[in-house]
C-alpha cells in the first residue's frame, strides 16, 4: 500500500477558518461535555442529600462561595446553550431552516437566549 | 453502483446505528421541559435548609420528575459521549475500552442517582 498522506481527519478543526455557525456547532459538543461533568456533580448532590445533613453539608460548603458560583453559572449557560442550540438541531432534523441566512439567524437566537435565560435564572438565584 | 449495493446488501444495516440516533433524539425532546423544571427545582432549592430538600423529594411527583430526567440526561450524555469517543479515538482497543467505560460509568452513576432519589423521598 502506497504512504499514505497526513491529511487531517475529521472533525478537522484545525485546517479551516472560524465562522460563527461553525463556533457554534462545536460548543454544542463543548456545552454537551461540560453537562456530563454537571451530572457527576448532580449525583455528588443526591448521594450526599441521601446520606444526611453532614455529607450535604460538605457538598453546601464546596458550592457556596465565589468559585462555586462561578461553576454553576458556567454549568447555567452550558444547559441552555445545549438545550436552545439542541432545539435548532431538531428544527434541522425536521429538514427546516438548513439555508446559510436561517442558520445563521437561528444561530443568534440561540445566542441571545442562552444569554439572556441564564441571567435571568442568575437574577432570581441572587435576589432569593 | 449496483455492485456496491449487492455486495452491501446481505451485510445488514451498521447495527444499532438508527436505534441510538433515535434514542438520542427522542431523549433530546424529552430534556427541554424536564431540564427546564430541573432548572426551576434548583432555584426553588437553593439555599434551603437540609429539611426543606428532603421534604422536596419526599413528594412523589417531585422524585418522579427527577428520576426522570436522570434516566433521560445520563442515556443522553451516554450516547453523546460516545459520539466523541467514536470521532476522536482511533486506536481499536482503546476505542473499545473507551465506548465501553462511557456505557458502564453512565449506568452505575444513573443508578446511584435514582437510589439517592428514593432514599431521599422514603428513607428517615
Amino acid at each position: 500500500m502506497a504512504t499514505r498522506a497526513a491529511r487531517p481527519l475529521s472533525p478537522h478543526l484545525q485546517i479551516y477558518r472560524w465562522y460563527f455557525t461553525m463556533a457554534l456547532s462545536i460548543l454544542h459538543r463543548i456545552s454537551g461535555a461540560v453537562l456530563v461533568v454537571g451530572l457527576v456533580l448532580l449525583s455528588w448532590w443526591l448521594t450526599a442529600l441521601a446520606r444526611g445533613p453532614e455529607a450535604f453539608a460538605v457538598v453546601r460548603a464546596a458550592i457556596d462561595n465565589v468559585l462555586g458560583g462561578l461553576v454553576l453559572f458556567g454549568f447555567t449557560l452550558a444547559l441552555f446553550y445545549h438545550m436552545l442550540n439542541g432545539i435548532r438541531h431538531l428544527v434541522w432534523d425536521a429538514g427546516l431552516g438548513l439555508d446559510r441566512e436561517s442558520a445563521q439567524r437561528s444561530g443568534v437566537l440561540v445566542v441571545v437566549g442562552t444569554v439572556g435565560l441564564t441571567l435571568l435564572v442568575w437574577a432570581i438565584a441572587l435576589v432569593k | 453502483m449496483v455492485q456496491r449495493a449487492s455486495a452491501a446488501r446481505r451485510l445488514g444495516s451498521a447495527r444499532a446505528g438508527l436505534a441510538e440516533w433515535k434514542l438520542q433524539r427522542l431523549t433530546a425532546v424529552a430534556l427541554v421541559p424536564l431540564g427546564l423544571w430541573f432548572v426551576f427545582a434548583m432555584l426553588a432549592l437553593s439555599g434551603e435548609p437540609y429539611a426543606e430538600v428532603r421534604a422536596f423529594f419526599a413528594s412523589p411527583f417531585n422524585a418522579t420528575m427527577t428520576i426522570l430526567t436522570v434516566i433521560a440526561a445520563f442515556q443522553h450524555a451516554r450516547l453523546g459521549v460516545r459520539v466523541i469517543v467514536e470521532d476522536y479515538v482511533h486506536a481499536p482497543a482503546a476505542r473499545v475500552a473507551a465506548l465501553v467505560a462511557t456505557d458502564l460509568l453512565a449506568f452505575a452513576f444513573a443508578t446511584s442517582c435514582i437510589v439517592a432519589v428514593l432514599f431521599a423521598a422514603l428513607g428517615s
